[in-house]
């Protein structure tokens, strides 16, 4: 038996002794994974425009990221995945219409990039500090700043090498402008409308219109326990509930005509799945008590349908995610988790 | 049926395959023993003896300093050498008396008293006294204390918690296979003192042969009912447990005798049960010696006041080179800076990490608020925040989220993504903060 040596050099770190494998970076470059479908479906219907506006996003993002850190002699975090993401996200969010030399608009994608980046997030105090989502801040700053350039939505077409693809609108602006008759009409019949928007064969922003696609990044999410139902379910479930209600209109009077909505359509279009699953869910700007989530997805849903109804813009799920991510901090705040004993202490 | 169990928890990888079968033996009787005078929690010990007085196995060396104190007894037989500051497990300096042991294993005295349970419970409860019991899960609360509730807080239940949810450790597990019945007579003295008629064992459900074992033990006692518990951490928990078991919840900051309850770790019991039998003093433990990193895992008993460094050579040394050695399991024990500290009436188990094994934590980025810690924590607090307020200073701040509610079993900081060091936060916050 050999003796111990006294002398040995222990390691001294404060309890727990054992940690979990979970990481930021392995969460950041999971959602980024779950995104490939949408994603893909998004480069078969608008072609190599959607990639290389994806790519220029996540590039200039990655960067700006890199170069900030630098700047300030920050610790260099590019490779936990969350610039990718929000380039990423921002990528899918825009319309592959940017891709264009005349008039010249590839410099917008950029430029979102970094109001996303550095001034969303990195001024902020960086990762965990922003209060809103940085893709979306960076989306909404370029929809204020370039009005027309983000609202040329081309027709999806799986001739996907074609640079000059037919311009159209939107489902929901079509449904804004010209009524339902005439939204059902433009996919020939009610059947046909679902199923297109269910699979994405429409005009939108690159990774929000395929619903089949982003469903399965979402379940994947799910399952993995990286997201949670308590948003998404409650986002969704008042945008139907409140499209039922408010969302329906006489034919002849074009009144709103209560109770007589088509939930599935909202639903089912507009950037609704996109952000109730990867956007409202980003943990850093949600709250993070799951009764406070809750309240959070509710009030994201009515924004959206006050804003898909009674605003100027056909969608409002940009902005009704980011009027709740200044929410997020006093919703925490309001409705702490439930401590162990208090309860009962309160029945007493 | 679903298993008993309480809300919130972890699955850390439970590892206690390396010491499970290993049947408890006694370690051999070192040189000398290092006998730290504060034990517990509360006041520490009076020495009374002097340097050089020789002193008998199981001789009082420590008189308890106040009503929350437990008296401190020689686990050998020899001549006390000093009586100075020594570091213990958790690197405090504490007043000890050193024994050199004549290994002669003389008892003051020992004797069987078969009708112990006839004692009235005054008597009983003298005997626990007498005999210096802690709690012996790791708090070491003397038990005493919990067995002198206030007149206005009656208990109705007493849980004997053999749940030992701590991954690694095999200490209780091999006391309920071995002593079963000496711990189901614990108890009942432990219902005896307290005059109660219920009674529960908790054994977490990875240890099916346990339940067995004591389900047998108490076969003929209708009072007392073993349970199997759903494994999850920390299970073993106090508050955990009695909701567990029971359905009553313990308050924020109250205890568990404001439910009625008294909790008692099995070690407890079997010494409870040796006092009243035998009138034998607390001077010696389960210790569980385990870990990847050592070369024979044991499940050792071993006298208060031994060396972790001469355990260490006893279950072979290290394999290789160690990296960290915790005294306690992995979730709440302590890593020890140096081997020549001795095992006290908490210590349930020694753990050896090999160097490849520790897991580094020095580095840890920002909280993104993911709310995994929220979702486990079992006393339903937001350990998120309370690791950001307390990073940025604002202690106080900390107690609006109940931060004196937390009592550090280190979930959050194991699920936590960011590897924040949320424990070490909490209590940085609690110590520069008055609750």
């Amino acid at each position: 038996m050999e003796p111990v040596k006294k002398e040995h050099e222990l390691i001294v770190t404060v309890s727990p002794h054992v940690r979990d494998e979970e990481t930021t970076s392995r969460i950041m470059w999971t959602v980024n994974l779950s995104l490939l479908p949408a994603f893909f479906m998004g480069f078969y219907f608008f072609g190599l425009k959607a990639l290389f506006i994806t790519a220029l996003c996540i590039i200039s993002s990655v960067l700006s990221e890199y170069f900030f850190q630098k700047a300030v002699k920050k610790k260099l975090t590019v490779n936990d995945g969350s610039a990718f993401l929000t380039g990423l996200l921002l990528g899918m969010n825009l319309p592959s219409s940017l891709w264009s030399f005349n008039p010249f608009t590839i410099h917008v994608p950029i430029i979102g990039s970094v109001i996303a980046v550095v001034i969303t997030k990195q001024f902020f105090g960086g990762l965990g500090y922003n209060i809103f989502n940085p893709a979306l801040i960076g989306r909404a700053f370029l929809l204020i700043s370039f009005p027309k350039a983000m609202t040329i939505w081309t027709e999806p077409t799986a001739a996907f090498l074609a640079l000059d693809a037919k311009t159209t609108a939107t489902p929901l602006g079509i449904l804004k402008e010209d009524g339902l008759a005439k939204l059902i009409e433009a996919f020939g019949d009610k059947l046909n409308l679902y199923a297109e928007l269910f699979n994405g064969h429409r005009a939108g922003s690159i990774g929000e219109t395929s619903v089949l696609a982003l469903l399965i990044g979402a379940g994947f999410l799910l399952y993995k326990r990286y997201i949670t139902w308590h948003i998404p379910f409650s986002f969704l479930g008042t945008v139907a509930v409140l499209a039922w209600i408010f969302g329906g209109k006489s034919p002849e009077t074009g009144k709103m005509l209560l109770f007589a909505g088509d939930p599935l359509i909202h639903l089912l279009s507009g950037g609704l799945m996109l952000g109730a699953f990867f956007m409202a869910t980003d943990y850093v700007t949600c709250p993070s008590v799951r009764k406070g989530q809750i309240v959070f997805g509710i009030g994201c849903g009515a924004l959206t349908m006050l804003i898909r109804i009674k605003g100027g813009y056909p969608e409002g799920v940009m902005f009704a995610i980011l009027l709740m991510n200044c929410f997020a901090p006093l919703i925490d705040r309001a409705m702490k988790s439930d401590v162990f004993g208090a309860v009962k202490e309160k029945k007493k | 049926m679903a298993l008993a169990t309480f809300k919130g928890g972890i699955h850390p990888p439970d590892k206690k395959d390396i010491a499970k079968d290993s049947a408890i033996k006694e370690a051999k009787s070192p040189q000398r023993v290092v006998i730290p005078l504060s034990q517990h929690l509360g006041a520490p010990c009076k020495p009374i003896v002097s340097i050089g007085q020789e002193v008998k196995k199981g001789e009082v060396i420590g008189e308890p300093g106040g009503f929350v104190s437990a008296p401190v007894h020689s686990s050998v037989s020899g001549k006390v050498i000093a009586i100075a500051e020594f570091p213990n497990t958790m690197g405090r300096m504490v007043n000890s008396i050193v024994i050199e042991n004549d290994c002669k294993e003389e008892w003051t005295s020992l004797k069987d008293n078969p009708d112990y349970i006839k004692l009235s419970a005054d008597e009983l409860k003298e005997k626990v006294k007498a005999a210096g019991i802690v709690g012996m899960g790791g708090a070491a609360f003397p038990t005493l204390v919990k067995l002198s509730p206030p007149k206005e807080k009656p208990i109705d239940t007493i849980i004997i918690n053999g749940a030992e949810c701590e991954p690694y450790l095999t200490a209780d597990y091999r006391l309920m296979l071995e002593k079963s019945s000496d711990i189901v007579e614990g108890l009942k003295i432990l219902m005896r003192i307290l005059g109660v008629n219920k009674g529960f064992i908790g054994i977490e459900n990875n240890k099916p042969d346990a339940i067995d074992k004591m389900k047998d033990a108490a076969k003929n006692e209708p009072n007392i009912e073993v349970c199997g518990l759903e494994v999850k951490y920390p299970q073993g928990a106090e508050k955990m447990l009695i909701s567990a078991l029971t359905g009553r919840e313990v308050p924020p900051r109250g205890l568990p005798m404001d439910v009625r309850v008294v909790v008692q770790n099995v070690g407890t019991a079997l010494a409870v049960y040796e006092a009243a039998r035998y009138g034998k003093p607390l001077i010696e433990r389960v210790v569980t010696v385990t870990g990847e990193g050592i070369k024979t895992p044991a499940n050792l008993m071993v006298k208060i006041g031994m060396l972790i460094s001469d355990i260490v050579d006893q279950c072979g040394g290290f394999k290789d080179s160690a990296g960290k050695v915790v005294s306690g399991g992995p979730m709440m024990g302590f890593a020890l800076s140096t081997l020549d500290v001795p095992v006290t009436k908490g210590t349930s188990g020694i753990l050896v990490i090999p160097k490849e094994g520790v897991v580094h934590t020095e580095e840890f980025g920002p909280c993104i608020r993911c709310g995994r810690c929220i979702d486990i924590c079992p006393m339903g607090l937001m350990p998120s925040m309370l690791s950001i307020l307390s990073e940025k200073g604002h202690y106080e701040d900390a107690k609006e989220y109940n931060l004196f509610d937390c009592f550090e079993c280190g979930s959050c900081a194991f699920v936590c993504p960011s590897k924040r060091p949320i424990v070490q936060f909490i209590r940085l916050a609690k110590s520069l903060t008055k609750p």
